[in-house]
């Protein structure tokens, strides 16, 4: 455990967090790997877990129709993979899959929305670690959106 | 200011609608070839159906060779692209201020393109390359609407293999075939490696990328003082007469179109009429 611990709090989305918290967020994680071509979660399924990339690439897919498989981000180590598990429905809304070889710390969603419902400071923590990731990918998205690049008629 | 004749050597596909073209200078212009800074822009004309402003994308070391890539997007620009090799061009230039070259000496880099943006930077990035040792970390954050849309690739591939440049590169959009990154240039700044506060920064490409890679910049620690922005605006005369690329109280073609962040801060964001 201490080792996860260290590990977890090493990892750029827990800088800074406090021993009590940290502590907290260690009994609901776990090591992961994925092969290149695995999907860490697909579209549709529950949003039970969240993963901090240690190593390796994960694409976010959306498939369409007619175009197959979509990569809307990629992500890499220090990245925190997987945000609907803090929100209702709790339900991931594209695939995750990985690019290459990925390690990664898997967060139990579950146990930790628990621990944050008992703590709120604990859940204070992850709001303010979430949010600013929330936001930052928004606005990836409006600028994706606004086609920058693309020909205007 | 009448055009002066070159003749069209030799032309490249860069991707869909982009073409580099290399002029020459007739003969009797030869030993009047103008030296560009980077940065700087020529005004080319197709006769019989008008005249565009084109930053310079080639060596400033070679500036016989007038080198200028292009997006095949409004008449003239795409008659550019459809002339023969050997079909006479009318340029005028060099038109601008360039980046700011002298003030990079001995410090970080960190260039910032998007899209078609890279070709003004070209030239910047031969001169730094051509005297490595004068300068600090180099940084080229690159993006691109998708992998087909990479401009110079097989340069940047190259350029890639050298171990004194930090070269990454990311799409807006992409199928599974493509192996690297996916998502918006600015988000590359938090991540690149180089000291903020000795670093300075040259931004081009389309206004909206500009100002978040500003503000990813500045969130960085990147003084306003140390960014760098090349404007792209309507520029027809070239010389500060018609008033076409007027930006509040600057001249883009005159006094830009590269400016220090902290000149036009407060016209980035202004709307058109």
């Amino acid at each position: 455990m201490e080792g996860l611990e260290r590990i977890l709090r090493e990892h750029p989305f827990f800088a800074g967090l406090g021993d009590a918290s940290a502590d907290l967020v260690c009994g609901c994680a776990k090591n992961v790997r994925f092969e290149a071509g695995q999907y860490l979660f697909r579209e549709g399924e529950p949003a039970d877990q969240f993963y901090l990339v240690r190593h390796g690439r994960v694409a976010l897919e959306l498939s369409a129709p007619g175009r197959g498989a979509i990569t809307i981000q990629t992500l890499g180590e220090g990245d925190v993979v997987g945000l609907s598990w803090l929100i209702p429905p709790y339900r991931w809304t594209n695939d995750a899959r990985a690019i290459d070889l990925v390690r990664a710390i898997a967060i139990d969603g579950a146990c930790l929305r628990q621990k944050c419902e008992d703590d709120h400071d604990l859940g204070y923590e992850m709001m303010k670690r979430v949010v600013p990731i929330l936001v930052e990918r928004l606005q990836a998205t409006r600028l994706q959106l606004l086609d920058v690049y693309g020909v205007r008629a | 200011m009448v055009p002066r004749i070159a003749r069209l050597r030799r032309k490249r596909r860069d991707g869909p609608q982009v073409w580099t073209l290399d002029l020459e200078l007739e003969d009797r212009h030869a030993s009047e070839a103008p030296r560009f800074a980077p940065g700087q822009f020529n005004m080319l004309t197709v006769f019989g159906v008008g005249e565009v402003p084109i930053s310079v994308s080639g060596d400033p070391a070679a500036p016989d060779r007038l080198v200028h890539t292009i997006r095949s997007v409004g008449a003239v620009s795409s008659a550019l692209t459809r002339l023969a090799p050997g079909a006479a061009i009318g340029f005028r230039g060099p038109f601008g201020t360039g980046w700011p070259m002298e003030e990079t000496v001995a410090r970080d880099v960190v260039i910032v393109a998007g899209g078609l943006g890279l070709a003004p930077l070209r030239p910047a990035l031969y001169r730094l390359l051509a005297d490595r040792l004068r300068y600090g970390r180099i940084v080229l954050l690159y993006g691109a609407r998708s992998p087909e849309d990479i401009l110079f690739r097989s340069e940047l591939e190259s350029w890639r293999r050298r171990l004194d440049i930090a070269i990454e590169v990311t799409v807006d959009h992409a199928t599974s075939a493509w192996r690297g990154r996916v998502g918006v240039v600015p988000a590359l700044v938090a991540r690149a490696d180089f000291d903020p506060l000795h670093a300075i920064a040259l931004v081009c490409g389309p206004e909206v990328m500009m100002r978040f890679a500003v503000a990813a910049l500045r969130d960085a620690g990147v003084a306003d003082e140390s960014i760098y922005l090349s404007m792209e605006r309507n520029m027809k005369c070239a010389i500060a007469f018609c008033g076409h690329c007027q930006l509040g109280t600057v001249f883009v073609c005159r006094e830009g179109p590269v400016f220090r962040h902290d000149r036009i801060r407060g016209l980035l964001a202004l709307k058109e009429i």
